[in-house]
């Protein structure tokens, strides 16, 4: 019976999955590795060509970019964690219960605002004319104001804030299931503070670690917004490169190119995060 | 240590000086926001020059309120638009979806399962540059095969719909998909077992019992819609979001009129994250 | 107990009191517990154990009183550094760590030599009868097997008092019974000193020296398991351990020889003679089912004899009882029924003989309503 007869229900639940990952997410990935694989040759032909990688690897102001953006947002990515561990676990394992739910929807509520409207509260605060300045200069801490925005600082700052949600989230969840005897087994054991942390609460809070870190640095790397409003001029973010490529040069074919090396150092390093880590994206994800 | 356990002075007076902090982090740029859209002053700036509601309700040439900034008035009527598509297509597919990966077996249903997640693993900006890519490549390809010229493949409302669509769909889909996990089957069983079909059974049994997890999923993927920035950035024409509109005025320097739009943004996204919350607890 | 020296204690909590706001968690609750006894505490979930326990092992500091291990005072010490070890409830074995690494877990918070925790890891598992275990995911073990882990991962510290919280509660029935044995049999072995709470009074009775029966935060006996059961201090201690038929009976009269006791129902019996006995008490009378004789030899003198209708037969194996009804009264009691085939015919609605020695019942006076 299962043989002949069409299953309807699964014909109806997977033609839009199908139709969605197709059209929205595989054939535009395809259509982006052909554009960048291709490009004008001397004749003003487009043919297939390796040049826009080539152009990558030979601009030094590309690869560097590439680099330095890897690079924060790997560091970002840390930082992230190391703030809001203590935050997580303070909610799920410290303070008194009465307060454990108001702290949680507190804590999250911040991020539902839009990411603009918090990078905008952040320039109004730290700018030349900003709160911060104002009041810094009205007791005297500083003679004149300082300009605290568009420094590499400020910008990973900012990231951190943008992203925290993403983190936290996974870190609550997972020490909420945390068994707390496991905790007292360890203290009762002989083991101090930072022992229970390192052989208990972090192995214990990988599966959750790993998925924030990936969907933090994901968020990060392809964030064009903060680095854009907060980061130096002369400190450039990739997405800020394909974005000039896009849009300023219209060398649609170069952007596609730099747009497709973002894509690969995106699935490499989360790769290379979950082999380290012994998870599996599967798990990780859900 | 924890929290049934006797600790010393130094480590919880440390541990809550560290969590007021993070507070303090969390809603200072939100608060300073919110403080001054109210200053009677040209510049979102201190010093206090006194309270005013004039970027809210103000008509006069300089000092335009929210209320009465039709540039602004508009980018918000066509975000609340696309979110309006995008949550209601994402809640349907991506409960679709959560029905397939729970419900249904099939072959290369793991292959499926991960390019479902893929979206999450995208930078949002390159999912924005490919989809324009593809739609700019098909609308070459309509108009120099067929001669026409389709609008949808050109950057505008319905490309940053479909945009924002191609990975919110996958957040509603882990959404409904972790409730639906905890769903007791043979309650399904028992309802076919009376005499319902199976459309009967998903319909009378089962999507009530995912309720909250759709409407969650709905106000999720509005307000992830409202807020979307990254991967509108590419796809859209004249007719721009809020944040892209936003963005603009942002960076080029503007009057408290912005804070005045954070002011409603904020209030309007708590209500409906209260809203949400309600009645995914409500439900629990 | 009284005679033995200072040196031979290895527990002894003085007072302990523990308040949780208005809340008396426990009451002032003193002890001693000797080197090498298998100490258990009994009582109701609620009525403080648990908290006591954890007093002791450190994860709570009492509101008042004193907890010594071997004569030295405990107050401030965290659990890391007192010399005793718990063995949680879910045993709280840590799932990220395979067997071996469990058990040398404490070890080598005490920085002992790696060659020194695997030869010391490799004998504990022998001892708990798991030898070649080291390798294994503690998800791979059974019930039984992560109790002996959990044993093996506590008894390697080498504690001076091993705490034990009713860690066979999640067993099935008759893996229990045979970890009661097991646990006993390594305690004499170990010769530890083990402090085991529970509220299951069979695991009590079976493994202890001692048990003390915990209710509302206060010790209500401390004794042999022998003597709980048969002397009873306290009406809750009557009826917490063991099966017992209830009554609460007005004494009639009282003459040279005897007393009369009267239930509500008017049903009549014949008392032991106690001092103090005075005509118009109250008293709380307790009657285990098993010193309820079915069908008493005629030749058995000065028994409480009538006669009962059989309502029901509770047949348990070895546990069986009959729940009958006395004459003119709804009131049932339960009496055991001995599986020796002697009473097979018996069945229910029948009216049968039962009788009991007045020496058998257990009194006390009424107990005074404490708001």
């Amino acid at each position: 019976m299962k043989q002949q007869n069409i299953r309807w229900g699964l014909v109806i639940f997977i033609t839009p999955m199908l139709l969605w990952l197709l059209l929205l997410i595989v054939l535009p990935q395809l259509d982006m590795l052909f554009m960048a694989v291709r490009a004008e040759n001397d004749l003003g032909e487009m043919g297939f060509s390796l040049i826009n990688f080539k152009t990558f690897f030979f601009e030094p102001i590309y690869w560097r970019t590439f680099a330095r953006t890897a690079t924060f947002a790997i560091f970002v990515t840390f930082l992230t964690f190391v703030i809001t561990l203590p935050v997580a676990f303070y909610i799920t394992k410290v303070v008194s219960p009465k307060f454990q739910g108001f702290l949680a929807v507190l804590i999250l509520m911040p991020f539902w605002v839009s990411e603009l409207v918090r990078v905008y509260g952040w320039m109004i605060l730290l700018r030349e004319s900003g709160f911060i300045n104002h009041f810094l200069v009205k007791f005297h801490i500083l003679d004149k104001p300082v300009e605290m925005l568009y420094n590499d600082a400020t910008m990973i700052m900012g990231l951190v804030y943008t992203s925290m949600l993403f983190m936290l989230v996974p870190l609550l969840s997972v020490l909420e299931s945390l068994d707390n005897s496991l905790i007292e087994a360890a203290y009762d054991l002989g083991a101090n503070m930072w022992t229970i942390l390192i052989k208990i609460i972090i192995p214990h809070s990988m599966p959750g670690i790993v998925s924030g870190s990936i969907v933090v640095f994901m968020l990060t790397l392809g964030n064009y917004l903060t680095p854009n409003l907060m980061g130096g001029k002369n400190g450039l973010w990739f997405t800020e490169q394909i974005y000039n490529q896009f849009i300023a040069s219209f060398n649609w074919n170069q952007g596609s190119a730099f747009g497709f090396l973002l894509l690969i150092l995106s699935s490499v390093i989360i790769w290379v995060g979950l082999k380290l880590s012994k998870q599996k994206l599967g798990q990780v994800m859900q | 240590m924890i929290r049934n356990l006797p600790q010393s002075k130094r480590y919880s007076l440390g541990f809550k000086i560290y969590i007021i902090l993070f507070f303090v982090f969390l809603f200072a740029p939100l608060a300073i926001t919110c403080v001054l859209a109210f200053n009677d002053s040209m510049f979102p700036a201190l010093p206090w020059k006194g309270f005013t509601l004039d970027w809210f309700t103000g008509t006069s040439i300089e000092r335009t309120g929210i209320f009465h900034d039709q540039i602004n008035l508009d980018s918000i009527w066509v975000s609340f638009k696309v979110a309006f598509f995008v949550s209601i297509f994402s809640t349907i597919v991506g409960t679709m979806g959560a029905f397939l990966f729970e419900q249904e077996e099939f072959r290369f249903k793991q292959v499926l399962f991960f390019l479902m997640l893929a979206p999450l693993v995208i930078p949002g900006v390159i999912l924005g540059i490919s989809i324009l890519l593809l739609s700019n490549t098909l609308g070459l390809f309509f108009e120099q095969t067929f001669g026409i010229d389709i609008a949808l493949f050109r950057p505008g409302f319905w490309l940053v719909v479909l945009g924002q669509f191609s990975f919110i769909t996958t957040i509603v889909t882990l959404i409904v998909s972790a409730r639906l996990k905890k769903f007791d089957r043979t309650l399904e069983e028992a309802a076919m077992n009376l005499g319902a079909t199976r459309f009967e059974t998903i319909i009378h049994i089962t999507l009530r019992y995912l309720k909250p997890a759709i409407i969650g999923g709905l106000a999720v993927s509005f307000l992830m819609s409202f807020e979307n920035f990254n991967t509108t950035l590419f796809l859209v024409s004249s007719q721009a979001t809020l944040p892209i509109n936003l963005y603009l005025q942002v960076r080029d320097g503007s009057t408290p009129v912005i804070n005045a739009i954070s002011v409603l943004l904020i209030t309007g996204t708590s209500i409906l994250a209260v809203i949400n919350l309600y009645f995914t607890k409500s439900e629990d | 107990m009284q005679e033995s020296g200072k040196d031979s204690i290895d527990l002894s909590v003085h007072n302990a009191t523990k308040n949780f706001g208005d809340f008396v968690a426990v009451d002032s609750v003193s002890f001693d517990v000797e080197k090498g006894k298998f100490f258990s505490i009994l009582g109701p979930s609620g009525c403080g154990k648990t908290t006591l326990l954890r007093m002791i092992s450190g994860f709570i500091e009492p509101t008042v009183g004193s907890i010594l291990i071997k004569n030295q005072d405990m107050a401030g010490r965290p659990p890391n550094q007192r010399p005793v070890n718990l063995i949680f409830q879910n045993l709280a074995l840590f799932p990220m760590m395979n067997v071996a690494k469990n058990i040398a877990f404490g070890l080598e918070r005490q920085k002992e030599k790696k060659a020194v925790i695997d030869k010391k890891t490799e004998e504990i598992l022998e001892r708990v009868g798991l030898p070649g275990f080291g390798e294994k995911k503690v998800d791979q073990l059974s019930g039984g097997q992560k109790q002996r882990v959990a044993i093996a991962r506590s008894l390697i510290m080498k504690p001076t008092v091993l705490l034990l919280d009713e860690p066979l509660g999640a067993l099935d029935l008759k893996l229990r019974d045979q970890m009661k044995v097991e646990l006993k049999t390594l305690q004499n072995q170990v010769g530890t000193t083990f402090v085991y709470i529970t509220h299951d009074q069979s695991e009590a009775l079976v493994m202890s020296d001692h048990v003390a029966v915990m209710n509302n935060g206060i010790f209500e006996q401390v004794d042999t398991p022998q003597n709980l059961y048969a002397k009873p201090a306290t009406p809750f201690v009557a009826q917490f351990v063991g099966e017992n038929n209830k009554w609460e009976i007005t004494i009639d009269k009282v003459s040279e020889r005897k007393a009369l006791g009267i239930t509500k129902e008017g049903f009549k019996f014949s008392m032991p003679l106690e001092e103090n006995l005075q005509n118009d008490d109250i008293l709380q009378f307790f009657l285990r089912p098993e010193s309820i004789l079915l069908q008493p030899d005629p030749s058995i003198r000065d028994l409480n004899r009538f006669f009962v209708s059989v309502k029901t037969i509770l047949f348990d194996g070895a546990n069986s009882r009959i729940l009958a009804l006395l004459p003119q009264s709804r009131r049932e009691i339960q009496i055991s029924l001995p599986q020796n085939r002697q009473f097979d015919h018996i069945k229910i609605g029948d009216k049968i003989e039962a009788g009991w020695n007045p020496g058998s019942a257990i009194t006390f006076p009424q107990e005074k309503v404490v708001a």
